[in-house]
């Protein structure tokens, strides 16, 4: 019996959540007195992973692997869970972690806990706490499948060093035929998505008008942060869709949150509830967000927002 | 599912939720994707079913979605517990029903599973695109486009199809609300209720929890902003 954790990577390099998973699945691997396998597919640098507990990787190359498709990388995870008889399958909540999670589930006869935030409450029954009702609440979940295929909500569980010498091995699967194919890419280069960023600057329809946006970009910027914005704004088309976070939009589980000129309507905190820490810049003290915050600026962000600019310039040159 | 303004309560030593006063709603990305069905419907004449698994009380959202203009709808009589459960039984229904294309919300608002469309596209082995912003059918060939991070992906595949849909699909002003001739045009099309094929849900909610009340927020000047630098980064540690 074994753990099996899928370390995703992006052009051969882990992000954050691969460490998280890691981290987590070494915590279960240990609360079950079992040991924890990781499967990557084509990562440059697998031993990375050592320094978070993966005693045993199994690395995929495969340039017919090249591109991500969640059929082909499902088949390989669930072959890698039968060979190291893994009956707890750890992904991350990343979009593609999101997109083959169900068909591994399935592939295994597993049942698919997603969105949990914890590690096992108990192991029998096996129970653990997940997200529910865009981050109102919280359910304990029994899963009683013998296989199990958990979903880690970014952010969620931490990533804990616990290094290990571990060691690789070349697992060689065969490809599954999936009828769908990638085409093209579309991409915004060079600029920090809202998934991997560990600082989210978000504005929404106090800033007036899209001319507006400039010290928001500036703002990130200086941050090294992603730009988002509230659902009205990327209606008005001020700003792209991809931007909109909330329960309709993208959901953000960054460090900080900064949301300037948002009122905190319950579909926007919804989306952004799981941000560790939330500042919120707002003429109107009386604007919901300042319930759901943990600092606050009464203030105009036209007057604040280049002040705070100028300031954090200065604290980062210091 | 509820409307996402609802009190979330829970009621019987916190294992269940308290539907009392609760608006059930349908949820916004199905909503998408039934206008989307409207769409193949009128422009590439297709046959549009609405499913849900559920008890008596989702019947009210079936006849909304007829009322839009869906030719029929079948209810699957069992409590929906578990996302697995939903996908085999909705399996059934595909399998049964010959269909070629079957849109689904990428996730539901209530639970947020995202587990639904890609469990049941594996159980009945159609191709599948999750978090489906685009979608065009010419014959059985189909170009999506899926969100991905910080961009789009283009795909190619075929039918038999399953999507998790978002927004994209259609914009939101394409929504569509029932009108009156809708409404009273529903009222003659049929609604199937279908007894569950037995399929055992293999978890369980054993309890729910409210996350721990936050702390008053921590206002700072306006005029000091080196305080909220000092804040953020002294004591968050968040920079
Ligand atoms: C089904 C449904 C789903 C939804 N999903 C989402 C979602 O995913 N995401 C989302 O964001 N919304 C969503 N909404 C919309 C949501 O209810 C709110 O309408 C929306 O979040 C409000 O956006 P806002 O805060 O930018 O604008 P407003 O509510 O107009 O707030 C503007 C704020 O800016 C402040 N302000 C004005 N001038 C200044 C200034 N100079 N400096 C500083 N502050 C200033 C005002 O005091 C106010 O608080 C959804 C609604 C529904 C019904
Ligand atoms: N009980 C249900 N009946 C019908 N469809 C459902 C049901 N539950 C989920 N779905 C579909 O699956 C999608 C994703 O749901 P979930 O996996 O619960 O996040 C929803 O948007 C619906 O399209």
């Amino acid at each position: 019996m074994s753990v099996l954790v899928f370390a995703n990577s992006t052009d051969g390099k882990f992000k954050k959540t691969a460490f998280e998973v890691v981290s987590y699945g070494k915590k279960v691997a240990e609360q079950l007195a079992s040991n924890l396998v990781v499967v990557t597919i084509n990562a440059a640098d697998a031993t990375e992973l050592y320094t978070y507990g993966a005693e045993k990787v199994l690395t995929v190359s495969n340039n017919s692997l090249s591109t991500f498709n969640a059929k082909e990388y499902a088949s390989v995870i669930a072959q890698a869970a039968v060979k190291e008889n893994a009956s707890i399958v750890v992904v991350d909540s990343s979009i593609n972690g999101l997109y083959l999670s169900p068909l591994v589930a399935v592939a295994l006869e597993a049942d698919y806990a997603s969105n949990t935030v914890s590690a096992p409450s108990s192991i029998n029954p096996f129970t653990v706490k997940r997200k529910a009702f865009s981050n109102k609440a919280f359910s304990n979940t029994v899963i009683s499948a013998d296989n199990k295929v958990i979903g880690l909500a970014k952010n969620s569980f931490g990533i804990h060093e616990n290094i290990v010498s571990g060691a690789l091995e070349s697992f060689d699967p065969t490809v599954a035929v999936s009828g769908v194919k990638s085409k093209s890419v579309e991409r915004v280069t060079g600029k920090v998505t809202i998934a991997d960023a560990d600082t989210v600057v978000s504005a929404g329809r106090g800033l007036k008008g899209p001319e507006n946006w400039g010290m928001i970009e500036e703002l990130a910027a200086v941050l090294g942060a992603a730009t988002a914005c509230s659902k009205p704004v990327s209606d008005l088309g001020w700003r792209p869709h991809g931007e909109h976070v909330g329960q309709t939009g993208k959901p953000v589980a960054s460090n900080l949150y900064i949301a300037i000129g948002i009122s905190g309507a319950i579909q926007h905190l919804a989306g952004i509830n799981a941000s560790k820490v939330k500042v919120v810049i707002n003429t109107d003290p009386e604007a919901p967000f300042f319930k759901a915050a943990d600092y606050g600026v009464v203030g105009d962000a036209f007057e604040v927002i280049p002040k705070l600019i100028e300031k954090l310039k200065a604290f980062k040159a210091a | 599912m509820p409307d996402t303004t609802s009190k979330i309560n829970f009621t019987n030593n916190d294992t269940e939720f308290d539907k009392n006063g609760v608006q059930f709603v349908i949820n916004p990305y199905d909503e998408f994707c039934l206008t989307r069905a409207m769409w193949f419907k009128e422009k590439q004449g297709a046959t549009v079913t609405v499913v849900n698994v559920g008890s008596l009380e989702t019947e009210t959202t079936l006849r909304k979605a007829l009322a839009i203009g869906a030719d029929d709808a079948i209810r699957i009589n069992i409590n929906p517990t578990d996302g697995f459960l939903v996908a085999k039984e909705l399996a059934a229904v595909v399998k049964d029903g010959g269909y070629d294309l079957v849109l689904a919300g990428k996730e539901s608002a209530d639970y947020n599973g995202q587990m639904v469309p890609g469990m049941l596209a594996a159980l009945v082995d159609f191709n599948f695109v999750n978090g489906c912003v685009e979608i065009e059918v010419e014959g059985t060939d189909v170009t999506a486009k899926r969100e991905i991070d910080g961009g789009t992906e283009t795909l190619s595949t075929s039918l038999p199809l399953v999507i998790g849909g978002q927004k994209g699909i259609v914009e939101e002003k394409d929504l569509r609300i029932p009108n009156m001739r809708g409404i009273m045009m529903a009222r003659k099309k049929p609604l199937q209720v279908l007894e569950a094929k037995g399929s055992e849900a293999s978890t369980s909610i054993a309890s729910f929890e409210k996350p721990a009340p936050k702390g008053a927020v921590k206002l700072v000047d306006a005029d000091n902003l080196d305080e909220l630098i000092s804040l953020l980064h002294n004591e968050a540690k968040v920079i």
